[in-house]
This record gives C-alpha cells, structure tokens and sequence, in this order.
C-alpha cells in the first residue's frame, strides 16, 4: 500500500500539471497490448478497452453494467413503421478532446457520424485505406454493408440512416466498439498533414478519458476529459500497466502497483477471495461452450442420435472439473442473463442407461467419432482437452468410441468452420452486443453454415423464426420467437449445450462503483477510488 | 585485417539471403493463415476468406510472394503487421531497444560474475569453492525460467517488498523515449530518481535471464583456465618467480577467454530466446514476446520480418566477435 500511495502522489505531481496533489490516478493491469487505437479496425476487447471505451462515445451506448441500449451521442431516434428508417438527433454541445496533438475547432456534429461509418464501407473514402490492407471487421461481421443503404445528414444534428431490409439488432450494433464516432475535422488534418496513420496512433473523441500516451507494450495514460458531456469522471487520471502473465498481475495487485487487475488465473480465485484487502466481483459471461455434431455427417445426422449423446454427457461432473467454481451448466445455446432465455427448457437428464437404449433403437452399433479439442484455453472453455477426456469417457459408456484430435488453433478454427469436418467439435463463443440474434443466427442460422455454424445445422422452422425476429422491432414479440427457436434446437440438438462461465475481476477495496460489463469488458467511467 | 574485415561480410550477404529464405517459408509451413486467425470464433464465409487472401496478396503462388517480400525489403519496407496494421518497422524499433537493454545488461552480469567464478573455481580446483560453484552452475542451468522468474518476484517484490513487480520504470516517471534505452532515458529525462527506478527494474529480470549464460560462462571459464594453467608456458611463467596474480590474470587468462568470447557470442542468441520467457513474466515491452505473439496469430510479415532483424543483429554481433578474436589473438588475424 505504502508503494501506491507513493506512486499516486508523484504521479498527481507529475501528470496532473498544476492541479491540485490530491489528484486520484486509478492503474489497471490490464492483460494484453492494444492493436490499435482506432476501434473500427479491431475486433479484440484488449483493445476496445484502451480506445473505445475511454477515448470515443457512440450514437447509443450500452448503460454501465448491462446490455440495455441507452441515448449516447444521439439524444434520441425514431424509427419508421417499415423499419428501414432510423432518425438520429443529435446530442448538442458534445466537445471533443483537446490534447498536445489537435485543438478542435468546432462540437460535434453530423459530418463526424457521417465520416465515422462512410471510412469504413466506401472505399472512395481516404481513410478507407489508411492503415494498409484493412479488413474493417466488425463492420462487416456485423453485415453493415449488406444491410445500410445510406447515412444521411438532414442537418448539423439530424442524421438520417437508411437500411435494405428491416433489422431489429441494428441499434444494440451501433452501440458496439466499431461504431465509435471520430472527429471528422482531426481526420481532415492528419490527411492535410500527410500523416492519416496517426489516427490510429494518438485518438481523440468526444470520451470521459483523454489520451495523453502510449509506451507499446508498456503503459497507456489518459487523463479524465474535464469538458465531458456527461460530466467530469471521479478519477483524475488513469494509467493501463500492460501486464501479460496473470500471475504477475495478481502480484502487482498486491503490491498495490495497480488497483484492477483483467483475468485472474481460475486457480488462483479461492486465494483471492479469502484476501481481505481486495474485492472479487463475478458474474456470468456472456457466453457459451459446446460440443457441436456436424449435423450432416452420418450418424450424426439423426436427432434421437445427437439426443442420445448428450444423455450420455455428464454435465455436472464437467462443471467440477473444468469449470470449479467459475461456471454454470448450459441448457440453452443463450446465456440466462439475455432477454429471451427460454428457462422451462428442460435440459437433457444424465442417463447412460437410457442413451445406450436410444442408440440401439436408432440401430448405432459400435459408433467410433472424432471429438476436437481446442489446443487454447477461451473464456467459454477453460480446459477443452480435459473436457474431451470426460466426454470421451462418458461416450465409452454408452459404447461409443472416442478419438481425440487436435490442431493448432488458427488450423482449427479452420478445419472445424468447414461443414465436411468429422465427428463433434467443442467450441464456444463470447457474445458481441448482448443481441440473441448474436448467438442464435450466427452460431445456428443457416447463413453460417461453413463459418461461424460449426453444426452445419440448417433447420427450416428454426431459421424462419429467428430470420422473423431480426425484423421485428417490439422486443416482447422478438423474445418469443427466440423462445420458441430454443425449443426447437434443443429437440433438435445440433449441440450438446456444456457451460457458460463466471467471469472475475478482483480489485482493491479502495476501487469504488466498478461495474462488470456482461459483454466482458473493462470501463471506468463512474469509477472513484477512496484513500 | 582489412582483407579479413572484407571476408567476413562477404560471407554475410549468403546467410542474409538464406535468413529471408527461411523465415518467408517457415511460417507458411505452419497449418492455419493470418485471415482466420483474424477472424477468430466468428469463422468466415469461403467468398469472404477468398477476397481477404485475395486483398492480403496470399492468393498467388510462393515464390512471386517471396520475390515481392525481397524486394519490399532491399528498399527497407518491412510491410505491416496484419493483426495490428502498423509498420513492422516501426513496432521493432519501438520494442527492440528493451531487449537489447537487457540482454545486455544480463549479458554484463552473467560476465561479470560468471568470468571470476569460473576462474576461481579452476585455481582452486577440487576445493569446496569449486565444488559449490560447479554445482550452483549446474542448477542455475537447469532452472525453468518462468518458475525462477516468479519465485524471485514472490519473495523479492511480494514478501520483501524490495523490488518492483514488473515494467521498466515507476509509473510515476512519464517521459519521451529518446534513444529508447529506459537506463539512458531517464538519466536524461533529468527527473531525480529515474534512473534508480529503471536500475531496480532491472534486477530480477536480469538474474532471471543472466542465470543460464551466468552458468555457462563459468563452466566454460573453468575449463578453459583448467587446460590453459597445466601449460607449460604457465609452468615457465611460475618458475620465473611471476605473481600469481600476473600468472593467471595475464598469462592464463588472456589464452584461456578465446573459447569463453565464443561462449559469450553464441550466448547472445540464447539471450535473445530467453528474453521471449523474461519479457513475458515481468511485463518487459521487448520483441520476444512480440514474435511468438504473431507466430500465433501467423501474423507473417511481423514474424519475417521480426526474425530477419533479429538474424541482421545475431550476424553483426557475431562479426564483432570475430573481430574481437582477432584483437585478442593475433593469430586468427594472420590468418
């Protein structure tokens, strides 16, 4: 502790520039290097962490703490009765950041949100290009192309977006890490200047956290933006320490070198918790983890036979293994913590006796399957090798054979998003916007099939609802299509659904009004620190 | 020693182009690519995955890729990362100076210490001093780096509290990088305490990856000065009536660290790998853990071109080597 408040005082003499010695500096050890700076450009959370989330707001943001779409930069919006028109108005008086780098001229206005879409889907557009062979990821994983036929400024506070087809997602979208709005007037500049790359090196926006610099691999520095539309932040300045191992991090925090610390290693959780001087704050992720039949190889291709499996799968004894004390059996292909969880689903009972009887009469005799095991642990799976043991153990009993095979994780990914794959995949996936639609059309839809689908599971009544849901704007009337999409995968059952698990944060008991965020992200805006 | 200076860089442009060889080909061999490793859980429709092989220019045969790679390098255009988008270039120089910093400064350590162990133990042959040498030498040799690394962090920044956990300097120092070497730096960022922060930044990475090589120096001195003292030109110098101290540290010494110089060169390159270890324990922004990063994500044109100026460094600080053989033993030089 002596060692913190040590580093708090000279870093209030140091950063702060003249205020006052009492300036609060919150340092977190986050677990990893940002890409970048420009969100637009990414699609990992490491990265939106340090650039989004403090620098940039957009249209709607997600509320602290929850995935409920709330006002950001647009006030409020209106949609037309086809749904293909979305009106944006404006938030007015919103600055953008002042920093050693760019003096803003001007508030923000329409001209940014238009720049901040056009840069990423026109390829006209100078910044389309800026940073080498840009792939714009979530833009296009999120289909914007395909579904926005303009972005129009009415005026300097109304912007007008034209879709091609009604689609309900597509506000929690805008309110995701690629739709942060840029200052189209330091864009101009850096183009004037001859130096655009910098856009992605030195971010300005209109956050509550201003960038002030970045050591690579190091350290990453913002201070609280004073002029913040939503108010000036508790914290005066906040200092991301880049701090790879987890071990390493769990010691700092100790040492009282930082008061967050990202991603405790599992083990280490019990240790933490019994620590009187820090706080563990979990929750359910956002997520899912699962062992997914390719649905069009035989005998895989028969319901009673997927059916049959996971009666032989013993969740629980799962849990305890892989997931002690950090997770929650599965029986939807959603989270519990999303709107439409369908919870009378009944979850396959553990049944051994029962499942081989099923397979006899489904006339499997002497089944030998591959089951893929992830080479890396992912939020969703901690420990896909040991968890392929146990299934494959359970499988023994019910006389199946089971042959475990694994591949490098780039080669995986690969191989088992190719519908011809043999046998049963585990997989999983960390949700994007707190959507359904994010789970169920990407993970299920016919549309995936040979991506993201790695069942390879096309089934017509399934797909019909949930193709329906995207375009229904009342969220009571999606939800029921979505419930209703859920009995028909688990009659189905192109997965067995395995787990979703707890996500931890453990901090100092100085660190006051944190907030988990179920899409798994780190923000501190709201936060305050006490002495 | 001009003609010998001309020889040994002549014999650089082959390994140069053997290096480009290996490093273009050897990631390609490896299953998987850059564009799913991009695209992650999501997975990519095959149109999708077509046009970004297509826009990353991996849809054309090998060799066109690799004359393209070459030639984008005989201009110094090393290409850009396509996981972080920015100039590999750019992101070497931001990150190698770290590594060198304590690749040196480990290197000095494992010298310094391991040279006079070494040279003690062999005076002293077969006494407990030499026997308890020999032996630390043998565990430091075998000790995993990452548990080493953590238990010195547990006991020293944990239970001691004597010094820093991981990074390169206190937080509270927020200062340009100049020459990128934090010990320079600091020294002229001017602000007191700087550079004694960087100094303590140092420490236990330093041991941590001083250990090894520390190891090997000393062994390798050991026996070195074993062969050289049971020479008759010792035995000569002795019945002179020379110092002891003259005998071994001038007449032995000087003979006996040609093999030890070799040791220190070719030590460099182990550095090099355990820094990838060293880095990632104790948060230390250098290219180890940079490179096996993008071997992961067959993020290709930073491993190329990573390992190719890692491999430009290896094969300059070997030529000094050579060059330092040559001052040391006239010999090699007539040669």
């Amino acid at each position: 502790m002596k060692t913190l408040k040590t580093l708090l005082a000279a870093t209030a003499l140091t950063l702060s520039l003249g205020s006052a010695a009492s300036a609060k500096t919150l340092v977190y050890c986050s677990e990893g290097s940002p890409e970048g700076f420009d969100p637009g450009l990414y699609t990992a959370g490491t990265t939106f962490d340090a650039s989004s989330k403090p620098v940039y707001n957009r249209l709607v943001e997600f509320e602290r703490g929850t995935t409920n779409v709330v006002p950001g930069l647009a006030e409020s919006w209106e949609v037309s009765e086809d749904g293909l028109v979305y009106t944006f108005h404006l938030r007015k008086g919103v600055k953008f950041q002042t920093t050693d780098f760019f003096t803003p001229t001007r508030d923000f206005n329409a001209d940014d949100v238009i720049f901040s879409f056009d840069r990423q889907g026109n390829k006209e557009n100078k910044f389309f290009a800026y940073a080498g062979d840009v792939t714009w990821g979530y833009y296009n994983d999120m289909s914007m192309p395909s579904l926005v036929k303009s972005f129009e400024k009415v005026d300097d506070n109304t912007v007008k977006m034209t879709l091609t087809t009604p689609n309900a997602p597509m506000i929690a979208n805008l309110a995701m890490d690629f739709a942060s709005i840029m200052s189209k007037e330091y864009a101009d500049k850096l183009l004037a200047d001859g130096t655009p790359e910098k856009l992605n090196q030195q971010p300005l926006g209109t956050g509550p956290f201003t960038f002030v610099g970045y050591q690579q691999d190091a350290v990453i520095r913002y201070k609280a933006f004073d002029q913040y539309w939503g108010g000036k932040q508790p914290i005066d300045d906040l200092v991301f320490a880049i701090t790879q191992d987890a071990a390493v991090r769990l010691q700092k925090l100790k040492a009282g070198e930082c008061q967050v610390a990202s991603y405790p290693n599992p083990a280490d959780i019990p240790a933490l918790k019994s620590d009187d001087t820090l706080n563990v704050l979990e929750q359910p992720g956002l997520n899912v983890g699962y062992l997914a039949y390719n649905t069009t190889q035989a005998p895989f291709d028969k319901p009673e036979v997927r059916r049959a499996l996971n009666m032989a799968i013993n969740k629980q004894a799962i849990l305890e293994a892989v997931y002690p004390g950090i997770g929650q059996i599965a029986k939807n292909p959603i989270p519990p913590t999303m709107w439409s969880y369908n919870d009378a689903v009944k979850d396959d009972t553990y049944d051994p006796d029962a499942a081989k009887k099923m397979l006899d009469e489904a006339g499997v005799k002497d089944l030998k399957m591959k089951v893929w095991a992830m080479p890396v642990a992912r939020p969703y799976n901690p420990n896909a090798r040991r968890m392929a043991e146990l299934i494959q153990a359970d499988f023994a009993k019910v006389g199946v054979g089971v042959e475990i095979v694994t591949y490098d994780w780039t080669q995986y990914l690969k191989l088992a998003g190719d519908p011809k794959h043999d046998g049963a995949v585990l997989a999983g996936w960390t949700g994007d916007n707190g959507d359904p639609d994010n789970f169920l059309a990407i993970l299920l839809g016919c549309d995936g099939v040979g991506s993201g689908n790695k069942a390879a599971w096309c089934n017509k009544d399934y797909d019909a609802l949930i193709k329906k849901a995207s375009t229904i704007s009342d969220q009571a009337e999606r939800a029921k299509l979505y419930e209703q999409a859920q009995v028909i995968f688990k009659d189905q059952a192109p997965w067995a659904t395995v787990a979703h698990s707890l996500v931890s944060l453990p901090m100092l008991k100085s660190v006051q009004n944190y907030k988990m965020d179920p899409l798994g992200s780190h923000r501190f805006d709201g936060v305050d620190i006490t002495e | 020693m001009l003609a010998f200076l001309i020889k040994r860089i002549g014999l650089l442009i082959p390994t140069f182009i053997g290096v480009t060889l290996i490093s273009f080909f050897f990631i390609r061999l490896l299953p998987g690519d850059p564009v799913i490793a991009l695209a992650g859980e999501r997975g990519l429709s095959p149109e999708r995955y077509a046009e970004l092989m297509r826009n990353f220019g991996f849809d054309r045969p090998l060799y066109i890729q690799y004359l393209q790679y070459l030639w984008e390098v005989m201009q110094g255009n090393f290409g850009r990362s396509i996981a972080t988008k920015q100039p590999v270039l750019r992101e070497f120089w931001a990150l190698f100076p770290a590594t060198i910093e304590l690749s040196v400064v480990a290197m000095i350590f494992a010298a310094g210490l391991g040279i006079p162990a070494g040279v003690f133990a062999a005076v002293k042959r077969g006494s407990w001093f030499d026997q308890s040498i020999m032996g630390a030498a043998l565990v430091g040799y075998s000790m995993p780096i990452f548990w080493w690394g953590l238990l010195l962090i547990i006991l020293f920044s944990g239970i001691l509290q004597w010094t820093p956990v991981s990074g390169r300097i206190s937080l509270m120092y927020f200062f340009p990088p100049v020459t990128g070497f934090m010990l320079i730096d600091s020294l002229l960022s001017g602000q007191s305490g700087a550079f004694r922060s960087a100094l303590s930044h140092l420490i236990l990475p330093v041991i941590v990856l001083g250990t090894i090589p520390l190891a090997v120096i000393a062994r390798q001195t050991r026996s070195a000065m074993l062969e050289v003292l049971s020479e008759d030109y010792v035995r000569t110098a002795r019945a002179k009536g020379l110092a002891s101290f003259r005998v071994i540290g001038i007449h032995a010494l000087r003979n006996a660290l040609i093999p030890v110089v070799t040791t220190i060169g070719l030590q460099m390159g182990v550095l090099l790998a355990g820094a990838i270890l060293t880095e990632t324990i104790f948060s230390w922004p250098g290219i180890g853990k940079w490179l096996v990063d993008s071997v992961f994500k067959r993020d290709y044109p930073v491993v190329q071109g990573g390992l190719l100026l890692v491999a430009v460094v290896i094969m300059v600080v070997n030529l000094i080597v050579d060059l330092l053989y040559g001052l040391i033993n006239p010999r090699v030089r007539a040669r």
